[in-house]
């Protein structure tokens, strides 16, 4: 399978898009526009000081055109009825694995969108090419995460016609991805056996924002002498919001309780 | 190393009260940073060195306020510091909370700033 990307979108800021299946026909009109005239509006909806005040108390997000940005992307799957979740992970710890498998089983049945990123190389959004699944290779260039303007243009570029649950695939980091908000319903946090168990006291940031903590490659934690019962601990320690799911994509085992999670979430059609 | 993006937006959010106030130049930055909001405090300085020159805001203060981490316990009904590693077990009962009531802030506080003469 060799997919030659079927648009591919060179956004002024410097990232690329490649659409590599289901490209969309037309553009979305609710996420076109560099900035679109609400978003301006809010920018420069700020009050006229008076002249000699030397002070201003302003209280802005630091973010705020990320976050602004980022509702918007929410709002918009929330009205196409479609539910959103943030793959974040160190690199290597089984993201696009776990999508591909994801695809072929729970994907047979329920329509799922992928939007993944790195730095270089569109080799993500090939693996996870299928004809029955949107996806857009999103290649950062140097950027070390995702920003929800990314993702408005990226989710524009294929075609979302009845998917219900949109997969995003961030940019191998644990650093980063915790500080920007996507516009997604759902953080899933992946950390695999073949890490450290202590790997969540390390990163509390990341960790403490996730809905969901998957321990992923639970097959292979015997031979590499993993303590699945530690990492357990240590995950209920630092965040202990999280639903917790132990899986393999390879074996299999977790799966169900996974794409039950899934079932969960995806909006009834 | 998302800081000096983090900072080019800080930068740009300045420049645009500050205009709107007709500051001729700032002197001061004032920004709230989480300790759990994944911004380093010293990468965010270095980043503020770098970009400033040439805006501004160029050789203006930064004075960044840290905002620790308050976790609330629902058995409890009560805020509590993290502890150690950010690990947020209820002093009280023993519970772990992972309902973070403070500490992933990222605000620009406030500006000081000189306005121009008429």
């Amino acid at each position: 399978m060799n997919p030659e990307p079927t648009t591919v979108t060179e956004a002024p800021e410097g990232y690329r898009i490649s659409a590599l299946s289901g490209a969309a026909t037309h553009s979305s009109r609710a996420l076109s526009g560099p900035l679109s005239a609400e978003i301006a509006a809010a920018l420069s909806a700020s009050p006229k000081g008076e002249v000699a005040v030397r002070s201003a108390d302003l209280n802005l997000p630091l973010l705020e055109k990320n976050d602004i940005l980022a509702e918007r992307n929410r709002g918009y799957f929330l009205g196409r009825g479609l539910v959103a979740l943030n793959l974040v992970s160190s690199p290597g710890a089984g993201k696009t694995t776990l999508l591909e498998h994801t695809l072929d089983e729970f994907g047979m049945q329920t329509r799922c969108a992928v939007l993944v990123g790195d730095l270089e190389t569109d080799n993500d959004g090939r693996r996870l090419h299928r004809p029955h699944a949107p996806v857009a290779q999103i290649t950062t260039g140097t950027v070390c995460h995702l920003d929800a303007g990314m993702i408005a243009r990226a989710a524009q570029s294929i075609d979302l016609d009845g998917v219900k649950v949109l997969f995003i695939e961030n940019v191998g980091n644990l650093v980063c991805p915790a500080s920007f908000d996507l516009g997604e319903q759902v953080r899933v946090v992946l950390l695999s056996t073949t890490e450290g168990e202590d790997k969540p006291l390390k990163y509390p940031p990341i960790f403490k924002s996730a809905h969901v903590v998957l321990l992923t490659k639970v097959d292979v934690a015997d031979a590499l002498g993993f303590s699945r019962a530690l990492a357990v601990e240590n995950i209920r320690r630092i965040a202990p919001q999280a639903r917790l799911i132990q899986l393999s994509a390879r074996s299999g085992e977790g799966m169900a309780e996974w794409y039950d999670f899934l079932r969960s979430l995806a909006p009834k059609s | 190393m998302h800081e000096v993006g983090i900072m080019e937006s800080t930068l740009a959010a300045v420049r645009r009260e500050a205009v709107a106030r007709h500051a001729a130049h700032v002197d001061r930055i004032v920004l709230r940073i989480g300790v759990l909001s994944g911004v380093e405090p010293d990468a965010l300085r270095f980043a503020f060195e770098a970009c400033a020159p040439g805006t501004l805001a160029a050789g203006a203060a930064l004075d960044i306020e840290t905002v620790p981490a308050l976790a609330h316990c629902a058995t409890c009904d009560r805020d509590f510091a993290a502890g150690r590693g950010f690990i947020c077990c209820c002093p009280e009962c023993g519970d772990f909370s992972g309902d973070l009531r403070s500490g992933r802030e990222l605000e620009l506080r406030r500006i000081e700033f000189t306005p121009t003469t008429p």
